[in-house]
Protein backbone atom coordinates (compact mmCIF):
# COMPACT_ATOMS: atom_id res chain seq x y z
CA UNK A 1 0.00 0.00 0.00
CA UNK A 2 1.44 2.96 -0.56
CA UNK A 3 2.19 6.08 1.64
CA UNK A 4 -1.00 7.90 0.40
CA UNK A 5 -3.34 5.53 0.37
CA UNK A 6 -2.59 4.71 3.50
CA UNK A 7 -2.87 8.16 4.82
CA UNK A 8 -6.52 8.35 3.46
CA UNK A 9 -7.59 4.66 4.84
CA UNK A 10 -5.83 5.90 8.34
CA UNK A 11 -8.45 9.40 8.01
CA UNK A 12 -11.45 7.54 6.48
CA UNK A 13 -11.20 5.12 9.43
CA UNK A 14 -11.26 8.26 11.51
CA UNK A 15 -14.08 9.84 10.12
CA UNK A 16 -15.81 7.19 9.66
CA UNK A 17 -16.15 6.95 6.11
CA UNK A 18 -16.36 3.62 4.24
CA UNK A 19 -13.77 4.06 1.46
CA UNK A 20 -14.32 0.83 0.03
CA UNK A 21 -17.39 -1.40 -1.29
CA UNK A 22 -17.52 -4.61 -2.89
CA UNK A 23 -20.95 -4.97 -4.40
CA UNK A 24 -22.04 -7.94 -5.90
CA UNK A 25 -24.55 -7.86 -9.02
CA UNK A 26 -26.08 -11.33 -9.07
CA UNK A 27 -24.58 -15.05 -7.93
CA UNK A 28 -25.65 -16.15 -10.92
CA UNK A 29 -23.02 -17.61 -13.08
CA UNK A 30 -21.96 -19.41 -16.66
CA UNK A 31 -19.58 -21.36 -14.85
CA UNK A 32 -19.91 -24.18 -12.19
CA UNK A 33 -16.53 -23.69 -10.36
CA UNK A 34 -15.93 -26.68 -8.53
CA UNK A 35 -15.16 -24.18 -5.19
CA UNK A 36 -17.62 -21.61 -5.35
CA UNK A 37 -19.51 -21.25 -2.60
CA UNK A 38 -22.81 -19.44 -4.01
CA UNK A 39 -26.24 -20.31 -5.07
CA UNK A 40 -26.91 -19.37 -8.11
CA UNK A 41 -30.26 -19.07 -7.99
CA UNK A 42 -32.01 -15.28 -8.28
CA UNK A 43 -33.59 -15.23 -4.99
CA UNK A 44 -34.61 -11.65 -5.83
CA UNK A 45 -31.95 -9.17 -6.91
CA UNK A 46 -31.82 -5.49 -6.75
CA UNK A 47 -33.23 -3.58 -9.17
CA UNK A 48 -31.56 -1.50 -11.78
CA UNK A 49 -33.23 1.39 -10.25
CA UNK A 50 -32.77 0.06 -6.40
CA UNK A 51 -28.41 -0.60 -7.73
CA UNK A 52 -28.32 2.67 -9.59
CA UNK A 53 -29.82 4.51 -6.23
CA UNK A 54 -27.89 2.58 -3.42
CA UNK A 55 -24.58 3.81 -6.10
CA UNK A 56 -26.20 7.29 -5.42
CA UNK A 57 -26.12 6.82 -1.52
CA UNK A 58 -22.71 5.15 -1.10
CA UNK A 59 -20.87 7.90 -3.24
CA UNK A 60 -22.83 10.46 -0.62
CA UNK A 61 -21.64 8.68 2.48
CA UNK A 62 -18.15 9.19 1.04
CA UNK A 63 -16.98 5.55 -0.69
CA UNK A 64 -14.46 5.24 -3.31
CA UNK A 65 -13.24 2.16 -4.04
CA UNK A 66 -16.19 0.00 -5.71
CA UNK A 67 -15.67 -3.71 -6.52
CA UNK A 68 -18.23 -4.75 -8.88
CA UNK A 69 -18.68 -9.10 -8.29
CA UNK A 70 -20.29 -11.70 -8.50
CA UNK A 71 -21.68 -14.46 -9.46
CA UNK A 72 -20.34 -13.10 -13.04
CA UNK A 73 -21.41 -9.43 -13.29
CA UNK A 74 -22.33 -9.77 -17.13
CA UNK A 75 -25.06 -12.16 -16.74
CA UNK A 76 -26.69 -9.34 -15.59
CA UNK A 77 -28.49 -6.84 -19.15
CA UNK A 78 -28.27 -4.02 -16.86
CA UNK A 79 -24.30 -4.52 -16.42
CA UNK A 80 -23.21 -1.35 -18.34
CA UNK A 81 -26.31 0.79 -17.63
CA UNK A 82 -25.05 -0.09 -13.68
CA UNK A 83 -21.26 0.95 -14.54
CA UNK A 84 -22.24 3.49 -16.11
CA UNK A 85 -23.81 4.91 -13.40
CA UNK A 86 -21.11 3.96 -11.19
CA UNK A 87 -18.49 6.03 -13.22
CA UNK A 88 -21.48 9.33 -13.61
CA UNK A 89 -20.72 9.41 -9.66
CA UNK A 90 -17.39 8.97 -9.92
CA UNK A 91 -16.17 5.89 -7.70
CA UNK A 92 -12.50 3.97 -8.36
CA UNK A 93 -14.29 0.90 -9.87
CA UNK A 94 -12.34 -2.22 -10.00
CA UNK A 95 -14.14 -5.51 -12.32
CA UNK A 96 -14.09 -9.36 -10.78
CA UNK A 97 -15.45 -11.46 -13.73
CA UNK A 98 -14.84 -14.50 -15.55
CA UNK A 99 -14.27 -13.16 -18.69
CA UNK A 100 -16.14 -15.77 -20.86
CA UNK A 101 -18.83 -12.37 -22.26
CA UNK A 102 -16.31 -10.01 -22.71
CA UNK A 103 -15.83 -9.96 -26.56
CA UNK A 104 -14.56 -6.83 -29.08
CA UNK A 105 -17.81 -4.62 -28.14
CA UNK A 106 -17.83 -5.30 -24.56
CA UNK A 107 -13.87 -4.68 -23.82
CA UNK A 108 -14.48 -1.41 -25.96
CA UNK A 109 -16.62 -0.22 -23.74
CA UNK A 110 -15.36 -1.18 -20.32
CA UNK A 111 -12.45 1.07 -21.51
CA UNK A 112 -14.64 3.30 -22.25
CA UNK A 113 -16.11 3.77 -18.81
CA UNK A 114 -12.65 4.51 -17.61
CA UNK A 115 -12.54 1.53 -14.95
CA UNK A 116 -9.79 1.31 -13.16
CA UNK A 117 -9.00 -2.94 -13.31
CA UNK A 118 -10.40 -5.89 -14.16
CA UNK A 119 -9.98 -8.40 -12.31
CA UNK A 120 -10.57 -12.29 -14.35
CA UNK A 121 -10.15 -15.94 -12.41
CA UNK A 122 -7.20 -18.04 -13.96
CA UNK A 123 -7.23 -21.94 -12.32
CA UNK A 124 -4.46 -23.02 -14.40
CA UNK A 125 -2.65 -22.31 -17.74
CA UNK A 126 -3.73 -26.11 -19.23
CA UNK A 127 -6.90 -25.60 -20.49
CA UNK A 128 -8.30 -29.29 -19.02
CA UNK A 129 -7.09 -28.10 -15.87
CA UNK A 130 -8.86 -24.91 -15.93
CA UNK A 131 -12.14 -25.95 -17.32
CA UNK A 132 -12.40 -29.24 -14.75
CA UNK A 133 -12.37 -26.84 -12.29
CA UNK A 134 -14.82 -23.92 -14.19
CA UNK A 135 -17.12 -27.16 -15.75
CA UNK A 136 -17.21 -25.08 -18.67
CA UNK A 137 -15.31 -26.56 -22.01
CA UNK A 138 -13.30 -23.60 -23.54
CA UNK A 139 -13.88 -21.48 -20.59
CA UNK A 140 -9.78 -20.74 -20.46
CA UNK A 141 -9.73 -19.74 -24.22
CA UNK A 142 -12.35 -17.48 -23.73
CA UNK A 143 -10.86 -15.79 -20.28
CA UNK A 144 -7.55 -15.90 -22.12
CA UNK A 145 -9.34 -14.02 -25.34
CA UNK A 146 -11.09 -11.78 -23.02
CA UNK A 147 -7.48 -10.63 -21.00
CA UNK A 148 -6.25 -10.09 -24.65
CA UNK A 149 -9.08 -7.96 -25.46
CA UNK A 150 -8.70 -5.50 -22.46
CA UNK A 151 -5.37 -5.71 -22.62
CA UNK A 152 -5.55 -4.28 -26.01
CA UNK A 153 -7.21 -1.23 -24.60
CA UNK A 154 -4.47 -0.77 -22.16
CA UNK A 155 -6.64 -1.33 -19.00
CA UNK A 156 -5.03 -2.98 -16.10
CA UNK A 157 -6.12 -6.67 -16.01
CA UNK A 158 -5.17 -9.15 -12.54
CA UNK A 159 -4.96 -12.56 -13.37
CA UNK A 160 -6.56 -14.25 -9.85
CA UNK A 161 -5.53 -17.97 -9.22
CA UNK A 162 -7.63 -19.43 -6.34
CA UNK A 163 -5.13 -22.33 -5.53
CA UNK A 164 -6.87 -26.06 -4.60
CA UNK A 165 -5.74 -29.31 -5.02
CA UNK A 166 -6.81 -29.41 -8.51
CA UNK A 167 -4.15 -26.93 -9.90
CA UNK A 168 -1.92 -26.20 -6.62
CA UNK A 169 1.60 -27.17 -9.09
CA UNK A 170 0.27 -24.87 -11.67
CA UNK A 171 0.75 -21.19 -10.40
CA UNK A 172 4.25 -20.91 -12.00
CA UNK A 173 2.15 -21.54 -15.41
CA UNK A 174 -0.64 -18.94 -14.65
CA UNK A 175 2.41 -16.51 -13.51
CA UNK A 176 4.13 -16.88 -16.65
CA UNK A 177 0.64 -16.56 -18.61
CA UNK A 178 -0.08 -13.50 -16.53
CA UNK A 179 3.17 -12.35 -17.87
CA UNK A 180 2.89 -12.83 -21.60
CA UNK A 181 -0.42 -11.01 -21.39
CA UNK A 182 0.66 -8.07 -19.97
CA UNK A 183 -1.63 -8.71 -16.70
CA UNK A 184 -0.78 -8.48 -13.12
CA UNK A 185 -0.81 -11.91 -11.28
CA UNK A 186 -2.41 -12.83 -7.83
CA UNK A 187 -2.76 -15.17 -5.62
CA UNK A 188 -5.04 -17.18 -2.74
CA UNK A 189 -4.42 -19.85 -1.14
CA UNK A 190 -7.66 -20.33 0.65
CA UNK A 191 -11.24 -22.01 -0.21
CA UNK A 192 -13.80 -21.16 2.22
CA UNK A 193 -16.87 -22.86 3.15
CA UNK A 194 -20.25 -22.10 0.84
CA UNK A 195 -23.27 -20.04 1.48
CA UNK A 196 -25.43 -23.11 2.85
CA UNK A 197 -22.74 -23.82 5.39
CA UNK A 198 -21.89 -26.83 4.20
CA UNK A 199 -18.11 -27.26 4.43
CA UNK A 200 -17.09 -30.30 2.02
CA UNK A 201 -15.57 -27.70 -0.65
CA UNK A 202 -12.78 -27.24 1.87
CA UNK A 203 -11.72 -30.63 1.56
CA UNK A 204 -10.48 -29.06 -1.81
CA UNK A 205 -7.84 -26.74 0.01
CA UNK A 206 -4.21 -27.08 -0.45
CA UNK A 207 -2.68 -29.07 2.17
CA UNK A 208 0.75 -27.60 4.10
CA UNK A 209 3.59 -28.97 1.91
CA UNK A 210 1.91 -26.70 -1.16
CA UNK A 211 1.31 -23.66 1.66
CA UNK A 212 5.03 -23.70 2.52
CA UNK A 213 6.06 -23.41 -1.14
CA UNK A 214 4.19 -20.93 -1.98
CA UNK A 215 4.83 -19.01 1.05
CA UNK A 216 8.71 -19.39 0.08
CA UNK A 217 8.68 -18.44 -3.34
CA UNK A 218 10.73 -14.93 -3.77
CA UNK A 219 8.51 -14.08 -6.39
CA UNK A 220 5.32 -13.91 -4.75
CA UNK A 221 5.80 -13.01 -1.10
CA UNK A 222 9.33 -10.28 -1.73
CA UNK A 223 11.80 -10.95 0.94
CA UNK A 224 11.41 -14.87 2.80
CA UNK A 225 12.85 -14.85 5.01
CA UNK A 226 11.30 -11.62 6.64
CA UNK A 227 8.09 -12.95 5.42
CA UNK A 228 8.81 -16.57 7.13
CA UNK A 229 10.44 -15.10 10.36
CA UNK A 230 8.89 -16.74 13.58
CA UNK A 231 6.47 -14.09 15.45
CA UNK A 232 7.63 -12.74 18.85
CA UNK A 233 4.30 -12.47 19.92
CA UNK A 234 1.87 -9.34 20.12
CA UNK A 235 3.02 -6.03 22.08
CA UNK A 236 1.19 -3.67 23.72
CA UNK A 237 0.09 -1.79 20.62
CA UNK A 238 -0.80 -5.15 18.89
CA UNK A 239 -3.41 -5.69 21.38
CA UNK A 240 -4.79 -2.42 20.26
CA UNK A 241 -4.90 -3.65 16.68
CA UNK A 242 -7.79 -3.81 14.69
CA UNK A 243 -7.62 -7.50 12.39
CA UNK A 244 -9.23 -5.68 9.64
CA UNK A 245 -10.24 -2.99 7.55
CA UNK A 246 -13.96 -5.02 7.44
CA UNK A 247 -16.84 -2.43 9.32
CA UNK A 248 -14.34 -0.35 9.56
CA UNK A 249 -13.76 1.66 6.18
CA UNK A 250 -15.32 -1.22 3.75
CA UNK A 251 -17.92 -3.54 3.45
CA UNK A 252 -20.03 -5.55 1.30
CA UNK A 253 -23.28 -5.62 -0.83
CA UNK A 254 -25.01 -8.72 -1.50
CA UNK A 255 -27.29 -8.73 -4.66
CA UNK A 256 -30.36 -9.10 -2.47
CA UNK A 257 -28.91 -5.28 -0.40
CA UNK A 258 -27.65 -7.35 2.10
CA UNK A 259 -24.82 -5.40 4.12
CA UNK A 260 -22.09 -7.31 5.61
CA UNK A 261 -19.10 -6.43 6.88
CA UNK A 262 -16.81 -7.94 3.97
CA UNK A 263 -18.08 -10.62 1.54
CA UNK A 264 -15.90 -13.20 3.28
CA UNK A 265 -18.05 -12.10 7.21
CA UNK A 266 -21.44 -13.08 6.52
CA UNK A 267 -22.74 -11.31 9.76
CA UNK A 268 -25.97 -9.58 8.68
CA UNK A 269 -25.59 -6.06 9.22
CA UNK A 270 -28.82 -4.36 7.40
CA UNK A 271 -30.53 -4.40 3.96
CA UNK A 272 -30.41 -1.43 2.04
CA UNK A 273 -34.20 -2.55 0.73
CA UNK A 274 -35.39 -1.62 4.36
CA UNK A 275 -32.49 1.07 5.48
CA UNK A 276 -30.42 3.58 4.28
CA UNK A 277 -26.70 3.41 3.11
CA UNK A 278 -25.61 5.65 5.28
CA UNK A 279 -27.90 4.65 8.36
CA UNK A 280 -26.99 0.84 8.63
CA UNK A 281 -22.93 2.15 8.13
CA UNK A 282 -23.47 4.41 10.60
CA UNK A 283 -25.77 2.59 13.40
CA UNK A 284 -25.95 -0.94 12.67
CA UNK A 285 -25.50 -2.76 16.04
CA UNK A 286 -23.71 -5.58 14.05
CA UNK A 287 -20.84 -3.05 11.95
CA UNK A 288 -20.50 -1.36 15.65
CA UNK A 289 -19.80 -4.97 17.65
CA UNK A 290 -17.58 -5.53 14.86
CA UNK A 291 -15.47 -1.92 15.24
CA UNK A 292 -15.25 -2.72 18.69
CA UNK A 293 -12.84 -5.92 18.61
CA UNK A 294 -8.94 -5.42 19.29
CA UNK A 295 -6.70 -7.81 19.75
CA UNK A 296 -7.12 -7.44 23.19
CA UNK A 297 -10.65 -8.75 23.17
CA UNK A 298 -9.63 -11.98 21.41
CA UNK A 299 -9.00 -14.60 24.46
CA UNK A 300 -6.69 -16.95 22.53
CA UNK A 301 -5.07 -14.74 19.36
CA UNK A 302 -4.08 -12.00 22.38
CA UNK A 303 -1.81 -15.07 24.26
CA UNK A 304 -0.83 -16.49 20.55
CA UNK A 305 2.84 -16.02 19.59
CA UNK A 306 1.32 -15.09 16.23
CA UNK A 307 -0.83 -12.28 17.33
CA UNK A 308 0.86 -9.28 16.47
CA UNK A 309 1.81 -10.67 12.87
CA UNK A 310 -1.17 -12.79 12.09
CA UNK A 311 -3.19 -12.01 9.09
CA UNK A 312 -6.28 -13.59 11.03
CA UNK A 313 -9.62 -13.29 9.21
CA UNK A 314 -12.26 -12.30 11.11
CA UNK A 315 -14.74 -13.51 8.85
CA UNK A 316 -13.38 -16.99 8.59
CA UNK A 317 -13.30 -16.70 12.65
CA UNK A 318 -17.39 -15.88 12.59
CA UNK A 319 -18.19 -18.42 9.99
CA UNK A 320 -16.30 -21.19 12.87
CA UNK A 321 -18.17 -19.37 14.94
CA UNK A 322 -16.68 -16.97 17.36
CA UNK A 323 -15.87 -13.59 15.35
CA UNK A 324 -13.61 -13.00 18.19
CA UNK A 325 -11.97 -16.47 18.01
CA UNK A 326 -8.98 -17.65 16.17
CA UNK A 327 -9.48 -19.45 12.22
CA UNK A 328 -8.28 -22.41 11.93
CA UNK A 329 -7.14 -21.48 8.61
CA UNK A 330 -5.27 -18.66 9.21
CA UNK A 331 -3.42 -20.77 12.23
CA UNK A 332 -2.74 -23.45 9.55
CA UNK A 333 -1.27 -20.91 7.09
CA UNK A 334 0.93 -18.76 9.96
CA UNK A 335 2.02 -22.47 10.97
CA UNK A 336 3.19 -23.05 7.34
CA UNK A 337 4.73 -19.71 6.97
CA UNK A 338 6.83 -20.00 10.34
CA UNK A 339 6.94 -23.34 11.58
CA UNK A 340 5.21 -22.55 14.71
CA UNK A 341 1.94 -23.69 15.65
CA UNK A 342 -0.58 -21.18 17.05
CA UNK A 343 -2.06 -21.20 20.64
CA UNK A 344 -5.42 -22.38 18.73
CA UNK A 345 -3.48 -25.50 16.51
CA UNK A 346 -1.32 -26.68 20.05
CA UNK A 347 -4.65 -26.48 21.83
CA UNK A 348 -6.52 -28.57 18.98
CA UNK A 349 -4.08 -31.10 19.16
CA UNK A 350 -3.62 -31.39 22.89
CA UNK A 351 -7.85 -31.96 22.70
CA UNK A 352 -7.89 -33.89 19.42
CA UNK A 353 -10.87 -31.65 18.52
CA UNK A 354 -12.18 -31.52 14.88
CA UNK A 355 -12.71 -28.43 13.58
CA UNK A 356 -16.52 -27.72 14.68
CA UNK A 357 -18.89 -27.48 12.12
CA UNK A 358 -20.69 -23.76 10.34
CA UNK A 359 -22.35 -22.21 13.73
CA UNK A 360 -23.37 -18.93 12.62
CA UNK A 361 -23.51 -16.28 15.61
CA UNK A 362 -25.35 -13.78 14.92
CA UNK A 363 -25.57 -10.83 17.36
CA UNK A 364 -28.91 -9.43 16.16
CA UNK A 365 -30.09 -11.73 13.61
CA UNK A 366 -32.04 -9.92 10.73
CA UNK A 367 -32.85 -13.02 9.08
CA UNK A 368 -34.53 -16.27 10.02
CA UNK A 369 -31.95 -19.09 11.26
CA UNK A 370 -30.83 -21.18 8.10
CA UNK A 371 -31.58 -18.25 5.78
CA UNK A 372 -27.97 -16.70 6.16
CA UNK A 373 -26.23 -15.98 2.82
CA UNK A 374 -22.79 -16.34 3.24
CA UNK A 375 -20.57 -15.45 0.25
CA UNK A 376 -17.27 -15.62 0.31
CA UNK A 377 -14.52 -14.15 -2.55
CA UNK A 378 -15.73 -15.47 -5.47
CA UNK A 379 -12.12 -14.23 -7.12
CA UNK A 380 -8.97 -14.70 -5.44
CA UNK A 381 -6.99 -12.18 -2.95
CA UNK A 382 -3.59 -11.56 -3.02
CA UNK A 383 -1.18 -13.99 -0.68
CA UNK A 384 -2.98 -13.97 2.19
CA UNK A 385 -0.37 -15.57 4.55
CA UNK B 1 -7.71 35.94 -29.84
CA UNK B 2 -9.29 34.11 -26.98
CA UNK B 3 -6.65 33.91 -24.30
CA UNK B 4 -9.14 32.01 -21.60
CA UNK B 5 -8.57 28.49 -20.59
CA UNK B 6 -11.40 26.47 -19.95
CA UNK B 7 -11.05 23.49 -17.74
CA UNK B 8 -12.85 20.06 -17.72
CA UNK B 9 -12.33 16.75 -15.60
CA UNK B 10 -11.18 13.94 -17.50
CA UNK B 11 -13.55 11.46 -17.64
CA UNK B 12 -11.57 8.62 -17.28
CA UNK B 13 -10.77 9.35 -13.58
CA UNK B 14 -12.21 8.55 -10.01
CA UNK B 15 -12.39 10.70 -7.01
CA UNK B 16 -13.92 11.42 -4.12
CA UNK B 17 -14.17 14.23 -0.79
CA UNK B 18 -12.61 12.89 2.27
CA UNK B 19 -13.44 15.98 4.23
CA UNK B 20 -11.77 19.24 2.63
CA UNK B 21 -9.28 17.63 0.92
CA UNK B 22 -9.98 15.48 -1.96
CA UNK B 23 -8.69 11.88 -3.75
CA UNK B 24 -8.26 11.83 -7.69
CA UNK B 25 -7.26 8.77 -9.03
CA UNK B 26 -6.37 8.72 -12.79
CA UNK B 27 -7.55 5.05 -14.70
CA UNK B 28 -4.81 5.41 -16.69
CA UNK B 29 -1.87 4.85 -14.73
CA UNK B 30 -4.00 4.36 -10.84
CA UNK B 31 -1.76 6.99 -9.44
CA UNK B 32 -3.89 8.73 -6.69
CA UNK B 33 -3.57 12.26 -5.89
CA UNK B 34 -4.85 14.10 -2.92
CA UNK B 35 -5.89 17.55 -3.11
CA UNK B 36 -5.97 20.19 -0.28
CA UNK B 37 -8.94 22.45 0.47
CA UNK B 38 -8.11 25.34 -2.25
CA UNK B 39 -7.46 23.23 -5.04
CA UNK B 40 -10.52 21.10 -4.16
CA UNK B 41 -12.51 23.94 -4.62
CA UNK B 42 -10.82 24.50 -8.07
CA UNK B 43 -11.58 20.69 -8.94
CA UNK B 44 -14.75 21.24 -8.33
CA UNK B 45 -15.55 23.97 -10.14
CA UNK B 46 -14.31 23.36 -13.02
CA UNK B 47 -16.49 22.21 -16.13
CA UNK B 48 -15.50 23.27 -18.97
CA UNK B 49 -17.70 26.21 -19.59
CA UNK B 50 -16.31 28.84 -17.26
CA UNK B 51 -12.99 29.98 -17.71
CA UNK B 52 -9.73 29.04 -15.13
CA UNK B 53 -9.52 33.31 -14.11
CA UNK B 54 -13.08 33.70 -13.50
CA UNK B 55 -13.09 30.62 -10.94
CA UNK B 56 -10.60 32.18 -9.69
CA UNK B 57 -11.78 35.29 -9.31
CA UNK B 58 -15.64 34.08 -8.30
CA UNK B 59 -14.32 30.83 -5.79
CA UNK B 60 -10.90 31.60 -4.73
CA UNK B 61 -10.07 35.52 -4.49
CA UNK B 62 -13.12 35.64 -2.33
CA UNK B 63 -12.59 32.95 0.18
CA UNK B 64 -9.05 33.28 0.73
CA UNK B 65 -6.89 36.38 1.22
CA UNK B 66 -4.21 35.72 -1.73
CA UNK B 67 -3.86 38.07 -4.82
CA UNK B 68 -5.88 37.76 -7.84
CA UNK B 69 -2.14 36.91 -10.05
CA UNK B 70 -0.71 35.02 -7.77
CA UNK B 71 -3.91 32.96 -7.15
CA UNK B 72 -4.09 32.74 -10.78
CA UNK B 73 -0.63 31.88 -11.12
CA UNK B 74 -1.01 29.21 -8.97
CA UNK B 75 -4.18 27.61 -10.14
CA UNK B 76 -3.11 27.49 -13.48
CA UNK B 77 0.40 25.64 -12.30
CA UNK B 78 -1.97 23.67 -10.90
CA UNK B 79 -4.21 23.08 -13.81
CA UNK B 80 -1.26 22.15 -16.10
CA UNK B 81 0.20 20.13 -13.67
CA UNK B 82 -3.22 17.58 -12.90
CA UNK B 83 -3.37 18.07 -17.01
CA UNK B 84 -0.07 16.48 -17.67
CA UNK B 85 -1.09 13.50 -15.43
CA UNK B 86 -4.77 13.52 -17.11
CA UNK B 87 -6.75 13.93 -14.93
CA UNK B 88 -7.86 17.66 -16.42
CA UNK B 89 -8.52 18.95 -20.02
CA UNK B 90 -7.75 22.50 -21.05
CA UNK B 91 -8.26 23.57 -24.03
CA UNK B 92 -8.97 27.38 -24.96
CA UNK B 93 -12.64 27.09 -26.11
CA UNK B 94 -15.09 26.04 -23.75
CA UNK B 95 -15.37 22.16 -23.53
CA UNK B 96 -18.52 20.85 -23.85
CA UNK B 97 -19.18 17.18 -24.05
CA UNK B 98 -21.43 14.68 -21.90
CA UNK B 99 -19.50 13.55 -18.47
CA UNK B 100 -17.24 17.10 -18.32
CA UNK B 101 -18.94 17.68 -14.90
CA UNK B 102 -18.99 14.28 -13.50
CA UNK B 103 -21.78 14.34 -10.36
CA UNK B 104 -19.47 14.37 -7.21
CA UNK B 105 -20.10 14.10 -3.93
CA UNK B 106 -19.06 15.33 -0.88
Amino acid sequence: MSVLIGEMAAKALKMGVPLSVQLDLTYRCNERCIHCYLDHADHGEMTTAEITDLLDQMADAGVFYLTISGGEILMRRDFFQILEHARERTFCVKLKTNGVLIRKKEAARIHALGVESVQISIYSHRHEVHDAVTKMPGSLRQSIEAVRLLRAHGLHVVLANVLMKQNAADYHGVRALAAELGAKFIIDPTITPMMDGDRSILNLNVDEAALREVFRNQALVGNVEEFCTPPQGPDENALDMLPCSAGHTACYVSPYGDIYPCVQFPLPSGNVRRTKFAEIWRHSPQLNEVRSITLRDMPACSQCTHGGTCTRCPGLAYMEGNMRGPSYQDCEKSFARTGIPSENLKSRKASSRPIPPLQLVQIQGLRPAGHTLMPKPSEAEAVNA
Amino acid sequence: MNDKRYVARSTTIASRALGEETMVMSAADSTLFTLDEMATVIWESVNGITPIEEIVRNKICTRYAVAPEVALREAEAFVDKLAGHGLLLVSDKPIARPGASPKESR
